[in-house]
């Protein structure tokens, strides 16, 4: 038992770190029908830079505490300006192509993108300053750390922002109608490139809360990192039901959860066959298992087949 | 334009054959590397046409591709390597290891059916690395694939007593490994080429086509859908295995690595860059990608010091920088890729986009 809250805990914590990837995803995909593949490339860029002003502002004398704030700051700032600038740069005049382009031209942004990083950064892998001391409470037999506190508590509350700004503003507002039918929604007045343009930036600003947060976590970053988590999150969004807001959080939370209990008991169900190292393939056997019953995600709109 | 043409005529096949024949010797000048550079690109060519079944001519977004071509792989260095003991021959092997690719392209096919777009590409995704995990650890309990070191000493393919590697004089000739296997691939290709235009204006062809058009309009005048998108995963997996196969029997050595989802999202780039559905620009795609990055892995390093006189950036990351905008600018200029099927090409220009 002490092991299944043990691994409920590690999948929320992994979970929320997935569920602020996937909106970024979802958000792009429910309102241009585009799989970002470089978004993962955005969240390691977040993480990097973070190490680099925060550790920077470290060496400069100032209180961790400031410093990691500072570097957050930063992160987000520059994941706003890349997010802005992949849309207007690589996107944009792509916009009436045919469907696979854009996929292929986020696939070279994303090459570009590690190997800009792996240029500025280096090769090895980096670690990630720590913020806080190594404190440990213990709830129900469940142990769980400082950072992972902050870290739930930082998704919920980014999200919850979130949420408030697509249902609560006229920004969101106009989010929604495009998301449903860009060419009526420009009709009604309704600045599409201003609204494609945001859902990038906000996509980008998540992603970058994110990277802070996975770096902070784990202490270790690579220019290499955002493949895999992005692949996981992108996964996480479809397992929702991409374009759905609050499926990418809950299949983000799931997926973390899944992922945390399959490892921890892979081995003890398959009698010694498998081991842990199998934990990566929970995610993508959960997804198909899943969109086979449901093919258009758990919390996705059963959409027509007309065009 | 009219290469279209001019490949068709009895003198442009004539010169396309000569050319074909003289390049591996050409590319010999440059070092027995250059030759098997260009075995890949040949190999590439094949997988992609493999592939541009799939994609280009069912429209059906398969991004695990690479998980057919590791089964064929496989297969090969199983069965004729020192790993298990076993030493099959090529016409046992090559058959066994499409049927497996094909079959597992069945077992991804029929739950997927009902799929659409993008939801049918993050399964197919998930397939691959699905696949990709098992061979890394499938090592332990019962060693199958020997886990990531991969499996080693595969036989070369050979045909009878006639060896594919190492060199043989014939006629006078002397003739590299690599070389013998430009040939073998070049036949192979040759006969996915062949069979590539012969399905797309056959009756399966062109329900496939019509499926990728509009899946609602391609049923209600009576394709079976279910059963041709079926046989399209079949037979691109098919596709994957025999290249798989030669793959490793080329190599002499697998390893999960090499079939990494990257590998997947390459073969899909050749497809769309070199132009969807149409098989001269799928071939052209595939060409491109494969020897792009080689040749600059060997041109970045000294431009850069002929440019600045020292090594401003790291040649291996810079080389991959150069490609990811080469794809960029590629689609940002020729959106349907760098040589569209005519009526693809019409198709966007009548619609003014």
């Amino acid at each position: 038992m002490d092991i299944f809250l043990q691994q409920i805990v590690n999948g929320l914590v992994q979970g929320s770190i997935y569920a602020l990837v996937a909106l970024g995803y979802t958000m792009v995909y429910g309102i241009m029908g585009l799989i970002n593949f470089a978004h993962g490339e955005v969240v390691m860029i977040g993480t990097l830079v973070t190490i680099t002003v925060a550790g920077t502002l470290i060496k400069a004398g100032m209180p961790v505490a400031v410093a990691g704030l500072a570097g957050m700051m930063a992160a987000v700032l520059v994941c706003m300006a890349l997010g802005w600038a992949l849309e207007r740069v690589a996107y944009r005049p792509l916009r009436n192509a045919p469907r696979l382009t854009p996929l292929i031209t986020a696939i070279g942004m994303s090459i570009v993108l590690q190997n800009l990083a792996m240029m500025v950064w280096g090769r090895n892998y980096l670690t990630f300053p720590s913020f806080l001391p190594n404190m440990d409470f213990e709830l129900a037999g469940a142990h769980f750390t400082a950072i992972q506190v902050i870290i739930v508590l930082v998704s919920a509350a980014t999200m919850g922002a979130l949420l408030l700004l697509v249902y609560r503003t006229k920004l969101g507002m106009a989010m929604r109608a495009t998301a449903q039918n860009p060419a009526v929604a420009s009709l009604m007045g309704v600045n599409i490139n201003r609204v494609i343009a945001a859902a990038f930036v906000i996509g980008s600003a998540l992603g970058a809360v994110a990277g802070v947060m996975v770096g902070a976590y784990y202490e270790i970053a690579h220019y290499q990192m955002g493949f895999m988590l992005g692949l996981k999150a992108f996964t996480a969004a479809v397992l929702g039901g991409i374009g759905n807001l609050a499926g990418a959080m809950l299949g983000g939370i799931l997926l973390g959860i899944i992922e945390a209990l399959g490892a921890g008991y892979i081995g003890d169900l398959t009698g010694g066959f498998l081991g842990s190292h199998y934990q990566d393939i929970f995610a993508f056997v959960v997804l198909i298992v899943v969109l086979m019953f449901k093919p258009s995600g758990l919390f996705g709109e059963k959409s027509g087949d007309r065009a | 334009m009219n290469f279209g043409h001019f490949f068709r005529s009895t003198v442009g096949i004539a010169t396309l054959a000569a050319l074909l024949v003289a390049l591996p010797f050409v590319a010999a000048m440059g070092g027995q590397a250059w030759v098997r550079i260009l075995d890949f690109a040949i190999l590439y060519v094949f997988l992609a046409l493999g592939l541009n079944i799939v994609v280009g001519l069912a429209g059906l977004l398969d991004l695990g591709y690479i998980a057919f071509y590791a089964v064929g792989a496989y297969t090969w260095a199983l069965l004729a390597s020192p790993h298990f003991g076993l030493h099959w021959p090529i016409w046992a092997i090559l058959p066994i290891g499409a049927g497996l690719a094909c079959l597992a392209g069945v077992v991804l096919g029929s739950p997927t059916l009902k799929l659409r777009g993008d939801y049918l590409a993050i399964v197919t995704l998930g397939f691959g690395e699905i696949v990709r995990i098992f061979l890394n650890n499938l090592n332990a309990p019962i060693n199958v694939t020997n886990g990531p070191q991969g499996i080693t000493l595969i036989d070369p393919v050979s045909f009878g007593a006639f060896q594919f590697s190492g060199t043989t004089q014939i006629l006078g000739f002397a003739i590299s490994g690599p070389q013998k296997y430009y040939f073998l691939l070049v036949a192979l290709a040759i006969l996915v080429v062949i069979i590539n235009l012969r399905l797309q204006n056959s009756r399966i062809g062109r329900a496939w086509q019509a499926i990728r058009e509009d899946e609602i309009a391609a049923k209600a005048i009576g394709i079976n859908t279910r059963n041709l998108k079926l046989l399209a995963f079949a037979m691109g997996a098919s596709f994957g295995g025999v290249a798989g196969g030669i793959f490793a029997a080329m190599q002499g050595f697998v390893s999960p690595e090499s079939f990494s989802l990257i590998e997947s999202i390459m073969i899909l780039a050749m497809v769309v860059l070199g132009g969807m559905g149409h098989i001269p620009g799928v071939i052209l795609g595939a060409v491109l990608l494969t020897v792009l990055p080689e040749v600059l892995r060997y041109g970045v390093g000294p431009l850069q010091m002929a440019l600045f006189g020292k090594m401003l950036a790291d040649p291996e990351s810079l080389r991959m920088l150069v490609f990811g905008l080469a794809l960029v600018l590629v689609m940002r200029f020729k959106p349907a890729g760098l040589w569209p099927s005519p009526v693809r090409r019409r198709e966007l220009q009548e619609t003014g986009k």
